[in-house]
């Protein structure tokens, strides 16, 4: 896909998690949009993957390990074709096959089940070592969140990757600086987050616009040239991005009501009206 | 050959090494214990296919369930509380809940732990993995039952989790034992008529030497040795029990949560009958050799015997 075209694919992933968030009338807001750039890209371009095939061999990976953002990835999976887009409006009703958090049991497309924060890294580096083993080729890409890397066990696995030089590990920190509770920088600072995942051996690119899908492309395909090393890219995003009343809901945007009139309201910010 | 002087954990290495050359899908991860263990003995022979994650027991964990979603048959060790309540939460949403295949190893089951004290001395491992569900939970007799169930626990597809001595256990069985070992079946190691003992691990041989003391008595003890806690092996130990209608649960492990609880679980569903339990009492383990553990935490077989006599009394 070329530039345009990233854009309106990340456009109607925005409006797939409203109408999927919508159907429910409460859900993850904030950080599944701050994250749909980040998907048209990785889906629109950068993985290798058929939507066709969804268990293909030696296909290319997503872990999303911040698991909240299921929304994002249904709504990424379903303009794909994995699954009829009709599905979205069924997810967290009694017995749905789109849990709030991601499942790799339930949905076709999810590579790996998340949800309890800080494992989808080192899944997502199992995986990059099972890819290696195999010999495919294949790129293992992970989305952690900034409120995540509170979690021990993003450094333990951080490390591990570094040690292992798994230069076939792409992941992105989704840097909106808020977690539930508060400020990142106020619960406990990440800064400087780029020096600590060099320090831990990674190759780090920093994005200046985590919702440009221009600069993400750019950063995913430089990473694919640096070997030696696992690559960590901070998008340095807006939670919420693309609807101005979640964006201005800031902190409280991580998981808020949308009943229907919201809806609409999103929907014609996101078409334009 | 297996003798007296075999160590379970190489019968435990040594068919691991013979299973990863027959299937390469086989993986190892270690937290920096594997010369405890000996799965160091494999480093060189595997070298693409053995990870030692360092002491980073929940990193270990979810790369696994990683492994095995990439198609790979991951095997995970360390000692037992390390491997269990260290991870806890990664065994049970990484590996369990995501449905992956990854065998869990973990040394020094309760006392066991011996000199390492406290901190390591597992008495609760089988209690909160019990609660997880579709994990099959083992633990070995002695080294002859375990190299005959190895191949039965590596071709198990799911969660397995071995709570493994590491030394030489007195051998319940010997090595020409006619006995078709099943993971899922409990083993009537000794017939008896008046008292059924449900036994796991290193108190099965305890639970065998009180019923040869009490049988000089007239207490005929019938020792079912319940080597699989989880799913609990019910149709033999309800079909011994309806001969009995008495029993006593002995296990290396805290009362709570463990065999007795499993054992309580299907009498009360299915024949209430009289129970009295050996095993740890609301305790934290502590440091020292076997034989003051077993003495400090009543688990000798004087602390059978006692229970014996006390279920046979609630019984009349």
């Amino acid at each position: 896909m070329r530039t345009e075209e990233l854009k309106a694919f990340a456009k109607n992933i925005r409006i797939n998690i409203v109408n999927c968030i919508g159907s429910v009338g409460v859900g993850h807001v904030g950080g599944s949009l701050s994250i749909a750039d980040l998907l048209a890209v990785l889906y629109g371009k950068q993985m290798n993957i058929d939507p066709k095939n969804p268990k293909m061999e030696g296909r290319d990976r997503l872990v999303c390990s911040k698991g909240h953002a299921g929304p994002a990835i249904y709504s990424v999976l379903a303009e794909k074709g994995y699954f009829d887009k009709a599905l979205l409006s069924t997810m967290n009703k009694g017995g749905t096959n789109l849990p709030s958090h991601c499942d790799m049991n339930k949905t076709v497309g999810v590579d790996m089940t998340a949800g309890s924060l800080g494992q989808g890294l080192s899944c997502a580096v199992g995986l990059a070592i099972g890819s290696r083993l195999c010999k495919d080729g294949a790129t293992i890409y992970a989305i952690i969140g900034d409120g995540e890397s509170d979690e021990g066990q993003i450094w333990e696995a951080a490390m591990y990757a570094g040690s292992q030089k798994l230069e076939n590990l792409i992941a992105f920190t989704d840097y909106n600086k808020l977690q539930l509770d508060n400020y990142v920088a106020e619960i406990n600072d990440l800064s400087p987050l780029a020096d600590k995942w060099a320090s831990f051996n990674w190759d780090v690119i920093e994005v200046a616009d985590g919702n440009d899908v221009e600069q993400i492309d750019e950063a995913v395909t430089q990473a694919k040239t640096v070997k030696g090393k696992p690559h960590m890219i901070i998008l340095n995003t807006v939670k919420g991005k693309g609807i101005s009343f979640v964006e201005s809901a800031g902190v409280g945007s991580h998981s808020m009501p949308m009943p229907s009139d919201k809806v609409e309201q999103a929907l014609r910010e996101l078409r334009g009206e | 050959m297996i003798t007296q002087e075999t160590f379970m954990k190489d019968v435990f290495t040594s068919y691991l090494a013979e299973e990863m050359r027959r299937d390469e899908k086989v993986v190892v991860l270690d937290a920096d214990l594997a010369k405890c263990i000996g799965t160091n003995k494999m480093w060189a022979e595997f070298p693409d296919r053995m990870f030692d994650v360092g002491v980073a027991e929940a990193n270990m964990a979810s790369i696994a369930a990683g492994l095995s979603a990439y198609g790979f048959k991951p095997v995970i060790t360390s000692f037992a509380p390390f491997v269990t309540r260290r991870c806890a939460d990664q065994i049970m949403i990484s590996i369990a809940y995501a449905k992956q295949n990854v065998k869990i190893i973990g040394t020094d089951p309760g006392i066991c732990a011996e000199l390492n004290g406290g901190t390591h001395m597992p008495l609760e491992d089988i209690g909160m993995l019990r609660s997880i569900p579709n994990v099959t939970i083992y633990e070995p007799t002695d080294a002859v039952e375990l190299a005959r169930l190895m191949p039965q626990i590596m071709a198990k597809e799911g969660v397995v989790y071995v709570r493994l001595h590491r030394k030489n256990p007195t051998l319940v069985y010997s090595e020409d034992e006619n006995r078709a070992f099943d993971l899922y079946k409990a083993d009537v190691v000794r017939e008896g008529k008046d008292v059924s003992i449900v036994a796991s691990g290193i108190m099965v041989d305890t639970a065998v030497k009180a019923s040869e003391a009490l049988a000089e008595e007239g207490i005929s003890c019938e020792v079912v040795c319940c080597h699989t806690i989880k799913p609990i092996d019910a149709e033999t130990i309800l079909r011994s029990v309806k001969k009995t209608n008495a029993v006593v649960t002995c296990e290396n492990h805290n009362v709570m949560g463990g065999l007795r609880s499993a054992v309580c679980e299907v009498l009360c569903e299915n024949y209430p009958a009289p129970v009295r339990s050996v095993g740890v009492k609301e305790q934290f383990g502590e440091v020292g050799k076997v034989p003051y553990l077993r003495k400090a935490f009543r688990l000798e077989e004087v602390d059978v015997i006692a229970a014996v006599k006390e279920v046979l009394a609630a019984k009349k």
